[in-house]
């Protein structure tokens, strides 16, 4: 199985994932200080600061790139219930 | 047109030169948005600005007073001679008349927030012409004629798509629901309507209160102008000693109660109801463990005897808080739901917290409150402690545990963890 690491930086907590998680499937068991509001990708609530290994995520959806805009996201941002890691190690924390 | 300030059906109110009141009075209004109570019921402020080029309409009202609305429009203006019509905030209360607006002047742009963009779409649901639409930043001008508007980033006060529409020229501040108040009178000014301080707090108490580091934020974007009238979207118009609505909204965002803690230690906040002393137990324990962190300064109340109020007042300057809860009918008790339900009023996004309690067959009030944690988007960072009936030393050390490890969330001293979600039984690791 393809695997991934994620570094959720507030908490101090290193994850090992299948490839292709969206980081919302792990961080709220786990308790990373990630919130969530639509879950959906609508409502900009879950943003979400790529500290580093971002080029290990999928590229993000048009419906993302415009919820990023909309909600005046930074180029390090991306949605943490529509961002796949896909391998590497990847570290976030909230913002 | 009335030059005295009072309102009259069918006429524009003067506010400034060539600036007109387009509103409608609802005083009978009692509840508004089913979580306000209002003794003076209200006023949907909406507001035309003439510049030699043209109209700008600032909001609208509600869709049931449209009729009011739109009579003392077209008394000022006609149809063809709107060039721009500003969303400040889209909850319907503000926009109940624009599909008409927008039917009525189609010449005219939409000029609204970025994040209002797609609540636009839920609001006007067909012809919508996505030409028309301009999404504004704080770079912005919209060109009158002798009058320029610009807007003000405020956004969550209260609703991500909020601004502020600026004229300059004028000293004219079109502030949405920001200096409002659910206050209906129809002399119109502040200096000549009744008393609407209590009004003016308690509208601030409920609707901007949860979002006080944004008013913060707007704050310091609104204290530099130089302040001449406040025209906003519900209550009076504040145009004698607009500044002291100013000042009055920066006293009313410090905290409300003086934190003894002055920020030098994080603070937890031990909450717990208990039928037969078994959670009350639990939750001394969880104090004793939290109270061995260095930094953390633990408080404990019994939900027995206290009121959601001032608890609300201590959790909106807690960092943390832990709820212990008896099991009674597979759910937890209604003091604590009291109290998380209370919670809306403040911000509590991002604190840390926990859940612990005793119970008899099945224990579910402890997964339920982390759920109603989770929900308020507070970070849960590690399982609550459940417990069949009497806890044993065991069991209260790991009470202790977990009063510790979210002392230790507090003041960022966790160790490193390594979890392999792709192993067998991940999440008990």
């Amino acid at each position: 199985m393809p695997k991934a690491q994620v570094t959720f930086e507030d908490i101090n907590v290193t994850v090992t994932v299948p490839a292709g998680t969206r980081l919302i499937e792990v961080s709220e068991k786990i308790g990373a200080g990630l919130t969530y509001g639509c879950r959906e990708g609508e409502c900009g609530t879950c943003m979400m600061k790529i500290v580093s290994g971002s080029e290990h995520l999928a590229t993000p959806s048009v419906l993302e790139d415009k919820v990023l805009k909309e909600n005046y996201a930074g180029v390090a941002n991306r949605l943490a219930c529509q961002a796949q890691v896909l391998g590497g190690h990847v570290v976030v924390r909230p913002g | 047109m009335s030059r005295t300030g009072a309102v009259r059906p069918g006429e524009p109110v003067a506010i400034a030169p060539d600036v007109f009141w387009v509103g409608a009075l609802d005083p009978d209004l009692r509840q508004f948005d089913i979580i306000l109570r209002t003794a003076n019921g209200t006023s949907y402020n909406a507001y035309a600005v003439r510049g030699s080029e043209g109209i700008a309409v600032i909001d609208t009202v509600k869709a049931e007073f449209a009729e009011d609305f739109f009579a003392r429009l077209w008394s000022c203006c006609r149809p063809d001679e709107i060039r721009a019509i500003v969303l400040n905030h889209l909850e319907p209360d503000h926009t109940g008349a624009l599909p008409a607006l927008l039917k009525a002047a189609p010449q005219a742009a939409l000029y609204l927030s970025y994040p209002a963009l797609k609540m636009l779409k839920g609001l006007v649901k067909e012809g919508l012409d996505e030409a028309r639409i301009i999404p504004v930043d704080e770079d912005t001008r919209v060109e009158l004629g002798g009058r320029t508007l610009r807007f003000l980033h405020t956004p969550y006060l209260h609703w991500p798509d909020t601004q502020c529409t600026w004229v300059e020229e004028d000293g004219l501040l079109f502030s949405g629901d920001v200096f409002g108040c659910h206050f209906c009178d129809s002399r119109l000014f502040n200096d000549r309507v009744g008393d609407f301080r209590f009004s003016f707090d308690y509208y601030y108490q409920h609707i901007m209160r949860p979002f006080r580091e944004h008013v913060l934020t707007a704050l310091d974007l609104i204290e530099p102008l130089a302040l001449k009238l406040v025209a906003p979207a519900h209550g009076p118009i504040l145009r004698d000693a607009p500044t002291s609505y100013v000042r009055r909204y920066r006293q009313l965002a410090a905290p409300l109660l003086a934190n003894e803690a002055g920020g030098r230690e994080k603070t937890l906040l031990v909450f717990y109801i208990s039928a037969y002393g078994n959670t009350e137990r639990m939750a001394q324990a969880v104090r004793n463990g939290a109270e061995g962190v260095d930094g953390v300064r633990v408080s404990m109340y019994d939900l027995a005897g206290g009121d959601p109020g001032p608890f609300v007042d201590l959790i909106e300057e807690a960092d943390g808080l832990v709820f212990g809860s008896p099991t009674i009918n597979g759910d937890a008790v209604k003091p604590v739901w009291d109290l998380l339900s209370s919670l809306t009023l403040v911000k509590v996004k991002g604190k840390v917290g926990g859940a612990f309690g005793s119970y008899g067959w099945s224990g579910e009030a402890v997964g339920l409150v982390e759920d109603r944690l989770r929900g308020l988007k507070l970070r849960v960072p590690r399982p609550g402690v459940k417990v069949k009936l009497i806890p044993t030393d065991e069991e209260l050390e790991n009470c202790a545990a977990l009063g510790r490890e979210l002392a230790e969330h507090l003041v960022g001293r966790v160790a490193s963890r390594h979890i392999d979600f792709t192993a067998p039984n991940a999440l008990t690791a």
